[in-house]
Parts: C-alpha cells; structure tokens; sequence
C-alpha cells in the first residue's frame, strides 16, 4: 500500500518535476522501483554503542608515556617524602601514597592508587598484521594463535625427544631409568593464569587439552630434557603455610611450664593460660566452665583442640572472655586454646592442627544492614500493586 | 600368733558378712565392684569404704516410701533399668552416721544438704531418708515445696483463718502420698483435739481418720495437714517405749521456697507471700525445733526456685536472710560432684546396664571426653549418657 502510494507521488513527481527538479530526473533513473522510506532517527543512535566497542585498547606508545610518568612520579614522591629516590620500593609509595591522600572507603580497591602501569593497564597483544594486512603468525587464522602455537611447540618437543629416543636405542643405550623431574611440591597452572600467560581466552576444554598434552610430555622416559619448559608451566605451592606465631613456652616459679594465646571471634575476645600438669581445671572468668556454658555445644567447642591433639587430663585453662554471645565465646576460646597449644606440641602435629582448622581466624560478623530494607537481606513486604 | 589370729578372725568376720550378703534371698546376690545389693543388711553396714557402690532400692520400697520423693529423671531411669540403684556418697553417709549418732530425747537437729547443680542434694536426701525407713520412722516427706508456691490453680481464701490462702489439690495430693508412706502408723497413732469450730474430731481416733477427712474433703484438706502436724510434732518425743513410740523424720526438699517469694497472686492481682499459705506457714512450724524425737533433714534447690540467680547455692543465698535467721543453727552437709572414684563406678554401672551403646564410649578416650564433657556432675553425665 505504501509502496504503491510512493510510487504514484514518483509519477506525479515524474508528471511535475521534470520541468523543474532535476534531481528527481537523476534518481528515478539510478533506482526506479526501490521505494525510500524516510527512517525516523532518535539521538540515542548517535550515541556511541559503548558495550559493543569492546575494551579500550591503548597504543604501545601510550603504555610507554605512562611508564615514563609513572618512574618521574616517583622520584617526585620521594623527594616530597624526604626519601632517597634510588632506594624508594612499591611499599614506600604505598605508604606514602596513603599518608598524603586518608581515605575513609571501606573497599580497598577504590582508595587512591599508585602502581606501575603494567600492573594497572590489561596486557594487550599488539597488532599481529603488517601494512599490507598479512598477518604475522602461520596460526592467526584459527583465531587462538597463542594456544595452538603452545600445543603445537609441546607437540614439536615431545617428536624431538621420540627422536632423541631412537637415537639412544640405535647406540644401544636406552635406558628406562632417567633423571625425572621433581613434581612434588608444584601444580599445573590454573585455567586463568594460563589465560594470563597466553593474553587469550580459552575455554575449559582447551585447558583440559593441553594438561593432557603436557602428561603426555612428562611420560615419557627423557623428559629432563625439556625440564625448564615443563617448570614455566608449574607453580611451586608455599612449602609450609604455617606462618602461625608459636606462643613462648614460659615456666612458673613452681617449674610447670604454662603458655598465653588469645583468641577472637565475631566480637568476642579470649585469652587463656593453658598450664601443663593439671587435670582437666577450665576456669572461665572465674567460674567454672560447666556454669558458663551449659550448653553440651559449647563445651563440645573447648574440648575439640585439647581431644584432637590427645591430652585431654594434661591440662588447666584459665581463661577470660568478653564480647558477644556464648557461641561466639566459646570459638574465642577454642581459637586461643588452640594457639596455647602450639608451644606443646611438635612440627608435625602443628602441621595437623592447621589443617583440620584450628588455627584459622573465622572471617565471619555480622553483615551490615541496608537502607531499604528490614535487614541484611531480609526485604520489606513486597506489594505488587 | 595372737595378731594373726585376730587378723583371720577379722578376716572371716568380714567373709562372713560377704557370704551372708551374697547369699541373701531378698536381693539378687552377686556382689560386683560397684553393686552392694543387699538392702536390709547393707544400710546398717554402709561406711566409708562403700563409697562409690551402688546399692538397689527394693521397688517395694520405692512404691511406698517414695511415690512422689525421687526427681524425675531417676524416676525415668528406673523404669528403663527396671531397678532403682543409689550411689553410696560421702554427704549420705554423713548424714547418716549424724542420725545414727544423735540423742532423740532433745530437740531435733536440723540438716541442710546444699551444692550446686546437679551434684544429686535430692538422692542423697533420697538415701538418708531410705535409712530412716528402714530404721521404723514416721516420714513427713516434702518432695519439693517449690510446687507449692508456684503454678497453682486454686487458691481459696481460708476457712479457719480469713488472711491466709487455702491449695486443696496440693494439699490432699500430700495427704495421699502420706497415707501411703505411713500406713503402718496411722492406726496406731492416737489424736484428739477440736481443731475447727464445724469440724471436730474426738480424743482417741486414730490419725487414720483424720487423713481420710483430709483426702476426702478438699475443702478443709490445708487445716488437716496442719493438724496433723502438729499431732506428729506433739507426740513424736512422748512415749519412749510402747505402741505410740515412734521418731519423726522430717524432710523438706527445695526449702529455699518456704522463705523466697511466691508467683501466686491474690485476686486483687498483688502478689502473694509464702506467710499467707496454710501449707507454708504449717510447714514453717515444723521446722522450729521446739519438739523432741526426731531430726529435720532439707535440701536447698536453685532449680526450682523463683527469683534466684543460677550461680546462687549457698545457704546464705538461697535462703535469705529470714529462711537463714529461722534455720540457725543447722549442720551444713555440702555435695559436690563425683571424685575420680565415684565418676568410674557411675561409668561401669551404665556400661553394665548396656546404657552406653556407642562403642566409642568403652574406650579410655571416650572417657575422658565424657569426663571433660560432663565435668563429673552428676546430672549432666546422665543427661549426656542418655543420648550415647
């Protein structure tokens, strides 16, 4: 219908224009049945579709200005600190960067911040064609070019020691008893940091694929050869994560030793003295604990660091609590308690204790109430209408 | 030669009372590590070295000296081991060897059994008042005077008296438990005086009568207690030898109430006080010692009572100033929880009785956490055991 309608305003057109309008000559020639329909244009179209543009890309020179800036604002710093700009470290900016700029914001990535530009801008992987829009990489077209590259160098490493193999076994000197490389003690990277590593995506899949690949290198019998490629790929765990202070071991005139911890939890604070040759005493605030909590829980609590460790009788704990209800006491406790022990008990044993989670602080209180509603997540009645 | 002569007969003395024991007919006869379990001979021959030992309640015994006496978890736990055993406890036995020792023909002495929490004031009570008993007492057992001053339906103003407060139902369900303890004397007990200006009762009835009046009318069942009372009080230290002779044991538990405040109210909604109660005020004159012929056994108890903090379990603090002032002097027999060697005969009993079925409890291990768990109380082992 409407195309009909334009149609006949055209051939009216075409009727009355041509004595005047030449425009309307030169366009029916180029397109003379296409009907054009005016399109009704809002200013939101003109905006930029931001979410689309993908992430900011910044020029190498860019990230080098920066860098440039970065290591004069340093200097600057230091100087206005009264520091020697030779020796001014990461720390001494942090200090000083929250020493002339307080902040009272509760996150700690939203407080003012002054690193080295390669921490703060994303790594980016610069342009991988020339001029002439050839690309650089024999792997660019798969769309992943620094994975399969990866998978294809491990592939190239493990025909190489194939190789290196059959050359052996021709000399006759193949032997299945090999330097192995030392496992223990390391883990694969995770999917995100080999995301890092590459300056790609990949999916779970892919990540899957190449642990496989790299098993495969490392079952074979002369992968020593190929150690420190296969090491780039592993992270060496923290060797002991107990970094806990043991307590000082301290002795009575009497000769009992006895050691002091304290212990917090949710707003409760503990602190005991765990004495050696006792039997089983516990004083809470100068009552005994059977009156402090007579709940079975409680107790259940105190008694889970003396129980796992075995020496239940051997002890008499004094202790003094304050702060928040009887469960949350009864953690302080536990936590102090733990502690205490420490300074009785072997390396081993402190390696035990950590790992049942005795010695971990619980992170947990209470969560802010927010305006607009009752409570923490509790919300007002909803009302449709 | 001499010497060893009286070693071995003291020996065989000793092997003689064992074998008597062991081969009693009234009570099963193994005498075990913890179980002494010869009721009628073992309550004279209870001493220091019994501690620990558990000695069995003949169930003819417990139907009629305690129909309401026991607390109610050893009621319950009776029912499950289909016998009721006591622990032999220093505070029972001194309690005891006191009664054993003390002159009757002087006003009697009053004993108050005090401790924490569950330390078991009521079953040593229990025990002592078990020894009496048997020993051919009358019994004026209270089981617990809390209940009197607390959670009570009726109250009706008195007939005999216009400011005090009659309970019926409290009063003729004493009455009741009386008649069943003290059957045996009720007809021997001789009454008479007028006690109402309705009601009267001749000289010569028996104390039979009087209860019955008592149970059966409600009404006036508060005057009847009262009364008969005060005939036990009056006639207790009378006769010496004859039919009418008899020694009084009166036992209170939780006697912190008779002295504390009440949750009962009047009807013109103000509180009302432990004076205004007949059975209160009665029970009061009882504890006087200005009768002869007989002793005043009482626990205190914080777990019944009104008003009191949960760390109070001392006399001065429980009972008040007033409660301490009309008590003096009294002895004071304190309770504690279980040394070492009673918290492992406890352990072995229920570890008999197969009440301790995780097989984790057997172990030494699973002992300490019990004792760490428990810290030797009584009622909170118990409590923790029943659930294992």
């Amino acid at each position: 219908m409407a195309a009909s309608g334009c149609r006949g305003v055209r051939s009216i057109l075409w009727k009355y224009g041509s004595c005047g309008k030449n425009f309307c000559v030169s366009r029916s020639k180029t397109v003379p049945q296409l009907p054009v329909r005016q399109i009704c244009v809002s200013s939101s179209l003109w905006k930029k579709n931001l979410a689309a543009a993908g992430p900011q890309k910044f020029t190498q020179e860019f990230i080098d200005k920066q860098v440039e800036e970065f290591e004069v604002g340093k200097r600057h710093l230091a100087n206005m600190m009264g520091e020697d700009p030779e020796t001014f470290t990461q720390e001494d900016i942090d200090r000083s960067i929250a020493y002339l700029f307080p902040s009272g914001l509760f996150e700690k990535r939203a407080r003012p911040v002054m690193k080295h530009p390669d921490e703060i801008f994303p790594k980016q992987t610069a342009i991988q064609w020339d001029a002439e829009g050839r690309p650089f990489h024999f792997l660019f077209y798969t769309g992943r070019q620094s994975y399969y590259s990866l998978l294809h160098d491990v592939y190239e490493k493990i025909l190489a020691i194939e190789r290196h193999q059959d050359k052996m076994r021709n000399k006759g000197l193949f032997t299945s008893e090999t330097k192995q490389i030392l496992l223990t003690g390391s883990r694969w990277l995770l999917k995100e940091e080999i995301e890092e590593y590459l300056v790609e995506n990949i999916s779970d899949h892919d990540y899957v694929r190449l642990i496989q690949l790299m098993e495969k290198l490392l079952s074979m019998p002369y992968c020593s050869l190929e150690e420190e490629f296969i090491l780039k790929f592993r992270k060496q765990l923290e060797a002991q994560s107990s970094k806990h202070e043991i307590p000082a071991l301290q002795y009575d005139p009497q000769g009992v030793a006895f050691s002091v911890a304290d212990g917090r939890r949710k707003t409760a604070k503990a602190s005991i003295t765990l004495r050696d040759s006792g039997s089983g005493n516990i004083t809470i605030n100068g009552r005994n604990y059977l009156h402090c909590f007579p709940l079975l829980q409680d107790r259940e609590q105190l008694m889970f660091p003396l129980h796992f460790v075995g020496m239940l009788g051997r002890f008499d704990i004094e202790g003094s609590v304050e702060g928040s209800g009887h469960s949350a006491q009864a953690g302080a406790l536990r936590l102090a308690i733990s502690r205490a022990l420490l300074s009785f008990v072997s390396e081993g044993e402190v390696e035990r204790i950590r790992q049942a989670g005795l010695l971990t602080a619980d992170p947990r209180i209470r969560e802010r109430k927010k305006p607009g509603q009752e409570g923490a997540r509790k919300k007002f009645t909803w009302k449709k209408r | 030669f001499a010497k060893k002569i009286k070693i071995v007969s003291i020996t065989f003395h000793y092997i003689n009372i064992y074998k008597k024991l062991s081969k009693c007919k009234i009570c099963y006869g193994n005498l075990t590590t913890f179980n002494l379990s010869c009721p009628f001979l073992s309550q004279t021959y209870h001493s220091e070295r019994h501690t620990g030992q558990y000695y069995t309640l003949p169930a003819a015994h417990i139907q009629k000296l305690f129909p309401h006496g026991l607390p109610p978890r050893f009621q319950l736990q009776i029912k499950t081991f289909n016998e009721g055993c006591v622990m032999v406890r220093p505070p029972a036995l001194e309690l005891i060897s006191y009664l054993k020792k003390a002159d009757y023909s002087k006003p009697p002495l009053r004993y108050i059994l005090y401790g924490d929490v569950g330390t078991g004031k009521t079953m040593c009570l229990s025990h002592a008042l078990h020894y009496c008993y048997t020993q051919g007492w009358l019994i004026v057992h209270i089981s617990d005077a809390h209940l009197w001053v607390k959670n009570c339906k009726e109250l009706l103003p008195s007939s005999s008296r216009p400011s005090r407060f009659d309970q019926p139902i409290q009063a003729s369900q004493w009455l009741k438990n009386f008649k069943i303890t003290n059957e045996r004397f009720l007809s021997k007990v001789q009454l008479g005086y007028v006690w109402t200006k309705r009601e009267r009762t001749e000289k010569g009835q028996p104390l039979g009568e009087l209860v019955d009046q008592g149970v059966n009318r409600m009404k006036s069942s508060s005057d009847v207690v009262g009364a008969v009372l005060r005939e036990l009080r009056l006639q207790a230290g009378g006769a010496t030898e004859g039919e009418g002779a008899f020694k009084l044991a009166v036992a209170v538990d939780g006697l912190n109430a008779l002295w504390g405040k009440t949750s009962l109210k009047k009807e013109d909604r103000t509180m009302c006080e432990p004076e205004e109660l007949t059975l209160i005020h009665n029970v009061r004159k009882m504890m006087k010692n200005n009768w002869s012929g007989g002793a005043i056994l009482t626990a205190l108890s914080q777990t019944g009572s009104l008003f009191k903090p949960q760390s109070a379990y001392l006399p001065s603090e429980l009972l008040g100033e007033e409660g301490f002032d009309n008590m003096e002097p009294f002895v004071p027999v304190s309770v504690s929880n279980y040394n070492e060697k009673e918290f492992e005969s406890c352990y072995l009993y229920y570890l008999d009785r197969n009440w301790l079925q995780h097989s984790h409890s057997r172990s030494e291990e699973g002992k300490k956490e019990l004792i760490f768990l428990s810290n030797k109380n009584p009622s909170i082992l118990e409590r923790l055991c029943a659930f294992l």
